[in-house]
């Protein structure tokens, strides 16, 4: 099997830092390269300051790192869009190992590529975040 | 003069307050919700609503046969409404504000100016005076936009010399407006035209903690500000305190009561099923008008 380009939604810029099952919201991404030793790292910082759009921007940064797959733990269905129209292949419900585990995975053939996004929308962190939560009087959490 | 009617935390008591409030108002007084995810001063007022209307967005409509993939809109969107992907332009409904940049930016006229229904807006009347109402379409994730229109119309219906955009020279309604619950955007958005802000609270612990918020947040707008303490009996002191020590007026304190949740659980106006209270909403009214007053004479001086 030719090799991809592979993103990992990660912890820290290290091969054996943790996968974070975020896409998004993530720190960063551990990009692989096609030949599987030489590793780079993308900073997700500023889409997760964003209010809205961050797994719009991080598809658009990884797209523009060439990345042709990315694994991660959950994608929404915008950001399942935007990968999907940049034609970027994504691996989801990877969590609870290292990037390098998770890269030896998926060159065993053990992930499959998804079709569908597994995460719901988010409203992002600019509205209703917390505050409307925990209410009195017989309404419920809002979002 | 312009009231919000606010807190940081929700099922604090507002609706009992701005319902009491229009009950015991002597002269004219337009109600606006402008809570628009959860609407529900019509519950208590009952209005006659003489007008319903949708509330429409503009968005941008794309043509890909003018569009060359750019980009530049896609940079412009603060929102990531758009975004340029390999050959494909993706537009995102939803995460639109209707800000129009984008529009006037294309340089190719790809996109052009289209409609979307982000939820509707009543116009009526209740016994106390004018009533207005936005509700946001279920699944919208953006409350603002339609807040403004909802107040637009407040402007154009009642001519409110006091509202940007008003007339000049026209006696204007009172304004009680009801607020969303939080301090996020929505929260701001619904007080920021107010000539004071009316905090409603409870004295607990989860009361303070959000009542905090609420006065930090709204303090950068340097209205005049004061405190409701709902449920006055319960929970601690922590509030008290913390008003005495930030400087927010305590403008009303309602005591803790079965009586008060049993004619709010039956969409009843507190004030008005329970005279007694009627003095604590006339002591609170007087105390807010005249917060705006002395704020308008510093003002002026």
């Amino acid at each position: 099997m030719k090799m991809k380009r592979i993103a990992v939604s990660s912890e820290g810029p290290r091969l054996d830092d943790m996968v974070d099952p975020r896409f998004g919201r993530v720190a960063g991404f551990v990009i692989v390269d096609p030949a599987g030793d030489a590793s780079s790292y993308i900073d997700n910082g500023a889409s997760q300051v964003m209010a809205q759009g961050a797994g719009i921007q991080a598809a658009q940064n990884l797209a523009g790192a060439g990345v042709e797959l990315v694994i991660s733990g959950f994608v929404g269905p915008k950001a399942f869009q935007a990968l999907s129209a940049a034609g970027i292949q994504i691996i989801q419900y990877v969590e609870g190992v290292t990037v390098e585990q998770a890269v030896e995975r998926f060159k065993r053939g053990e992930l499959t590529v998804a079709d569908a996004p597994n995460s719901q929308a988010h409203e992002g962190t600019g509205r209703g975040h917390g505050h409307r939560n925990g209410q009195g009087r017989g309404q419920g959490a809002r979002r | 003069m312009i009231f919000a009617v606010a807190s940081g935390k929700g099922g604090t008591g507002k609706t009992t307050v701005i319902t009491s409030l229009a009950a015991i108002w002597e002269g004219p007084v337009t109600l606006v919700d402008l809570d628009v995810e959860e609407p529900n001063l019509h519950l208590f007022l009952k209005p006659k609503v003489m007008r319903e209307t949708a509330a429409m967005l503009e968005v941008p409509v794309h043509d890909s046969d003018k569009c060359n993939l750019c980009g530049e809109c896609a940079m412009f969107c603060q929102y990531k409404a758009l975004a340029i992907m390999g050959k494909t332009m993706l537009f995102y409904p939803e995460m639109c504000p209707g800000c129009g940049g984008c529009l006037k930016i294309c340089p190719e006229g790809a996109l052009s100016p289209g409609g979307r229904e982000i939820g509707r807006i009543a116009e009526g009347q209740t016994e106390f005076g004018r009533f207005f109402m936005g509700r946001l379409r279920v699944g919208e994730a953006m409350s603002p936009p339609l807040m403004q229109q909802v107040k637009q119309r407040v402007v154009a219906q009642g001519s409110h010399a006091e509202m940007p955009g008003g007339i000049e020279g026209c006696v204007p309604d009172d304004v009680l407006i009801d607020a969303p619950p939080g301090v996020s955007c929505p929260a701001m958005h619904a007080v920021m035209d107010a000539d004071a802000i009316v905090l409603v609270t409870e004295p607990t612990p989860f009361g303070l903690y959000d009542f905090r918020l609420a006065v930090e947040a709204f303090s950068i707008m340097h209205k005049p500000m004061g405190a409701v303490v709902n449920r006055d009996g319960i929970g601690d002191q922590g509030v008290e305190e913390y008003c005495r020590e930030s400087g927010i007026p305590i403008w009303a304190r309602i005591p803790n009561s079965l009586a008060v949740a049993q004619a709010y659980s039956r969409g009843e106006i507190v004030a008005r099923k329970l005279p007694e209270l009627n003095g604590i909403f006339q002591e609170l009214k007087k105390r807010m008008r005249a917060a705006v007053t002395v704020s308008r004479e510093v003002e002026r001086a």
